[in-house]
């Protein structure tokens, strides 16, 4: 938090106050939180959005139909696999990549302008443009692969559940990498130079420096940039509905995109369930998270 | 030895970013019977713009572009004023509940909006805002407003008190302190917060999909979305319009390039 006084508080300046924050206040509340909060409520009611005509509460019963169904099971397993090797390639090649355009060298500029544009497009257009290359006949992957004698005929890459899965994650990759480069690179500038300095008048090498300067300093930093990054790729169903829509037969379904099958289907009372069980995980698992990250930190 | 490899490493890189995108150019590029052949051309034989004017004639893609500018460009606006005026009351006051209120917005970022979905088509509905662009732009402004603010604050915080202090003394209201002594020092910071809100809802497709059906409305992701059939993909059409709708995102990413290290490193994710 900053060191800046703040003024203190007097009527005068809770009108001032009240007159900056209130538009703001009203649209989160309006259009964030009471839907979050009726989704909620709905969560415990039959509510399906072809018959209105009644709408009772039903206790669990969304949650035991959500949990009955096989394809919850396999979208959350899947959420599991989607969110760790992602996680997994997107950390390493973007700390890497961080690691290399750390220092200024010709050109950088202009190469970074190139190597993070895939940031600025969405999921979604992400999804179209990898479904293109990984299409079955037509796919340059698969021209490619042949090209290079990795195979000898055409992989189905989206129409079989292993492959598919395969494939959103070499997209979700080869989006994401930037996104850790980025703040990896903002946490490295912000390693004192005075530290390195010291190290190397005592004669640590760059990896003994990496390993005793830079990892402890960045660490908390790293922390919550993967802690974001996870919660992030588990709310991003874009580029899975776009690439796969969930398929096939639910092989790259993640609970998001399952949730947003509820939706579309018009069972809002079982999209609740889905959320809230999406939200308990994710809060369980940040507090988890948190606790163990603070614990390395305080060591 | 060691410049080698960097080098090569780099431009490995380089490379895996960029070859999808040069692939989509190039398939809008080609004529139909030269995107479903083999063997695969890495170069067009012909080079043709059919992809491009069909999309334009036979989609009404000039209605959607138009519908996607606008409410990008007006929903990014009010986010950025409200993250401006918000933020800096953040950032300077402190008054009752300005915690919770923190809190409550940096929760907004971390709960699935997906939750909210149905609800959101219900009360959309209940205010006879389906189908309307306005509706879109109040959601999106909605769904901003706590990034924005929390972004706006983190700036604020870097700027010293002593500048607007300086600017009081010699008689200037606060609000015209703000106005004429903190603004202008914060307008890369705004100018950042502005497109990368508006980038946001350039792109933002489930909301809209869930809201818009009708053509008059339909912003751009749903009217890619709606290209999507079963069965089939045009290609071709698809890829024309993957690059149109990127163009903008593109320009504008170049433009705030070397600010989105700093903006996004200013409000949560400071170590």
């Amino acid at each position: 938090m900053s060191s800046v006084a703040r003024p203190a508080f007097t009527a005068r300046k809770a009108r001032f106050i009240a007159l900056c924050l209130l538009p703001g206040v009203i649209f989160v509340v309006v259009f964030t939180y009471y839907p979050m909060i009726r989704g909620a409520v709905i969560a415990f009611q039959r509510y399906n959005l072809f018959d209105l005509t009644s709408t009772p509460f039903v206790g669990l019963e969304n949650f035991r139909s959500v949990l009955a169904e096989d394809r919850f099971w396999t979208a959350l397993r899947n959420t599991g696999t989607w969110v760790v090797v992602s996680l997994f390639f997107q950390f390493f090649l973007g700390f890497g990549l961080a690691l290399l355009l750390r220092r200024q060298f010709r050109g950088r500029g202009l190469y970074q302008a190139w190597v993070f544009f895939p940031w600025a497009m969405s999921g979604f257009l992400i999804g179209l443009l990898w479904r293109w290359m990984f299409n079955g006949q037509f796919g340059v992957v698969n021209d490619l692969l042949l090209k290079a004698g990795i195979i000898d005929e055409r992989i189905g890459f989206l129409a079989s559940p292993g492959w598919a899965m395969t494939s959103v994650i070499v997209a979700n990759v080869w989006y994401g990498v930037t996104f850790f480069a980025i703040m990896i690179m903002a946490a490295l500038q912000s390693v004192p130079g005075e530290l390195y300095e010291a190290a190397s008048v005592d004669g640590a090498s760059r990896l003994r420096q990496f390993w005793h300067v830079t990892l402890p300093h960045i660490r908390p930093t790293l922390a919550l940039i993967v802690l974001l990054r996870i919660i992030w790729i588990l709310n991003f169903p874009d580029l899975i509905y776009a690439m796969t829509g969930g398929g096939p037969a639910g092989g790259t379904d993640i609970v998001t995109t399952f949730l947003i099958q509820q939706v579309i289907g018009g069972d809002y009372g079982r999209a609740g369930a889905v959320g809230l069980l999406v939200l308990g995980l994710l809060l369980s698992f940040s507090v988890f998270y948190l606790n163990v990250t603070r614990f390395e930190r305080s060591r | 030895m060691r410049r080698l490899a960097k080098a090569v490493v780099l431009g490995v890189w380089l490379l895996i970013t960029l070859f999808p995108l040069y692939w989509i150019v190039v398939t809008s590029l080609k004529p139909k019977a030269e995107i479903f052949s083999m063997p695969l051309r890495y170069w067009p034989g012909e080079v043709t713009f059919e992809h491009y004017e069909e999309l334009f004639s036979f989609a009404d893609f000039g209605t959607y572009l138009l519908n996607s500018l606008v409410v990008s460009l007006v929903a990014a606006g009010a986010v950025t004023v409200t993250g401006v005026l918000g933020g800096y009351v953040l950032a300077r006051f402190s008054f009752p509940g300005r915690g919770a209120l923190m809190l409550a917005y940096l929760v907004t970022q971390m709960i699935p909006l997906f939750i909210a979905l149905g609800p959101l088509y219900l009360l959309m509905s209940d205010f006879d805002l389906l189908n309307r662009l306005a509706g879109l732009m109040l959601v999106y402004v909605a769904m901003l407003v706590p990034f924005s603010t929390i972004i706006m604050r983190g700036f604020y915080e870097r700027i010293p008190v002593a500048l607007e202090e300086a600017a009081q003394v010699d008689g200037a209201s606060r609000l015209a302190a703000m106005v004429r002594v903190v603004i202008p020092v914060m307008l890369p910071g705004i100018a950042a917060t502005f497109i990368f809100a508006f980038v946001q809802c350039w792109n933002e497709l489930f909301l809209a999909i869930t809201f818009i059906d009708s053509e008059d409305a339909k912003t751009i992701p749903v009217a890619m979305n709606s290209f999507i059939t079963q069965y089939d993909i045009d290609w071709g059409s698809m890829a024309a319009a993957t690059v149109v709708s990127v163009i903008p995102t593109l320009i504008l990413f170049a433009a705030i390039r070397r600010y989105i290290v700093e903006g996004l490193t200013a409000g949560a994710v400071k170590g």
